[in-house]
């Protein structure tokens, strides 16, 4: 059975543990219905694309918990070279491609990669050796808790039902508020 | 005269925990010291924009990065810096080499670098200095500290 985003985030959240969770884009508007605790970051405003090198920054600085960035595709095609970054930086840094093939918050406008590009081929061609590829909730929900388990780099392809009409996500809380909310849940922290 | 071993020693000096960069030739032969520097760590970044946004995930984890980068990558990294800066209100520090701006002193040179270089800086409000040959390493190291005093943004081009 092919997965929505929103499935696709409840198996997420079943088995992040204690690791902080930053979300982008569409990912923004589900999310803290499902979890919404100091170690979810809902990284927005944003520059799209840079979600994934914030969560390096952050998990060269918190090796633990370590970090999970929620990435789409559209987000991850705008700076592909950062596939590489990760390969060439060792850190407990988990990326999830959240893959609809659209882009969702401007409208549902296809990706230049929709249908085609092969998200893990990327992946493992950058030189990132853990990588996984689910395109059913069945696979997802099986697979999830090894995905997620032991020490990151890792990249996720989770490919998900694209969704027509959504608008903008809004944050739930302020950036700042976020930021002081993240930096005392990491207090103490490797 | 800034070079690689007096710009680490001053960069350690100050706390400088990681250089987040991607090197031009002048910045490049700073490589060998940077790479070796005792409590630095140099992350070598693909796109500036994504050397900003790394550097900007270390100060949220509290660490002291900076980031090195030529003038050309700050052209494109306009949307990570207004980003990171502006709506993360986060205090990163950027030493950018200005290519071409000694040349342009001279009237020697077509490049176009030097022409938008501080414009850029100042559209993009982040407060820089202008260091030429004959600074040295200690006044670099004074905008950092000016910088993190002031838990504000900032930046010095280097004239190259």
């Amino acid at each position: 059975m092919a997965m929505t985003h929103e499935q696709a985030l409840e198996v997420l959240a079943a088995d992040r543990g204690q690791r902080v969770v930053v979300t982008t884009m569409a990912s923004i508007g589900l999310w803290p219905r499902i979890s919404d605790t100091p170690r979810d970051f809902a990284y927005m405003p944003s520059s799209m694309g840079q979600g994934p090198a914030l969560g390096l920054g952050l998990a060269l600085a918190h090796p633990e918990p370590g970090v999970i960035v929620v990435n789409g595709d559209g987000c991850t095609l705008m700076n592909l070279g950062f596939l590489v970054t990760m390969a060439n930086t060792p850190a407990n840094l988990f990326v999830l491609i959240i893959d609809n093939g659209l882009y969702e918050v401007t409208g549902g406008q296809v990706t230049a990669g929709a249908g085609h590009t092969d998200f893990a081929g990327l992946a493992r061609s950058a030189g990132i050796r853990r990588v996984y590829h689910f395109d059913s909730l069945e696979a997802w929900k099986q697979g999830a808790a090894e995905a997620l388990a032991g020490t990151g780099p890792a990249v996720i392809w989770l490919k998900v039902e694209g969704k027509l009409g959504q608008q903008t996500p809004k944050p739930p809380r302020g950036m700042q508020e976020q930021i002081g909310r993240l930096q005392t849940s990491l207090a103490g922290s490797s | 005269m800034l070079d690689g071993p007096s710009v680490a020693a001053a960069l350690q000096e100050c706390g400088v925990t990681h250089v987040v960069w991607i090197p031009d030739s002048h910045l490049g032969a700073w490589d060998a010291a940077l790479s070796h520097a005792p409590g630095i760590t140099l992350i070598r970044a693909c796109r500036e924009g994504e050397a900003i946004a790394i550097a900007a995930g270390l100060i949220l984890g509290g660490r002291k990065p900076v980031v090195m980068i030529q003038c050309t990558g700050l052209f494109e990294a306009g949307d990570s810096l207004r980003n990171f800066v502006h709506d993360m209100k986060l205090p990163l520090f950027l030493i950018v080499g200005l290519r071409s701006h000694m040349a342009a002193q001279k009237g020697k040179v077509a490049d176009t670098c030097p022409q938008f270089s501080e414009p850029i800086m100042q559209t993009w409000k982040v407060p820089y200095v202008l260091l030429e040959p004959r600074h040295v390493a200690a006044d670099l190291a004074a905008e950092y500290r000016e910088a993190q005093a002031e838990k504000r943004a900032g930046a010095v081009l280097l004239a190259e």
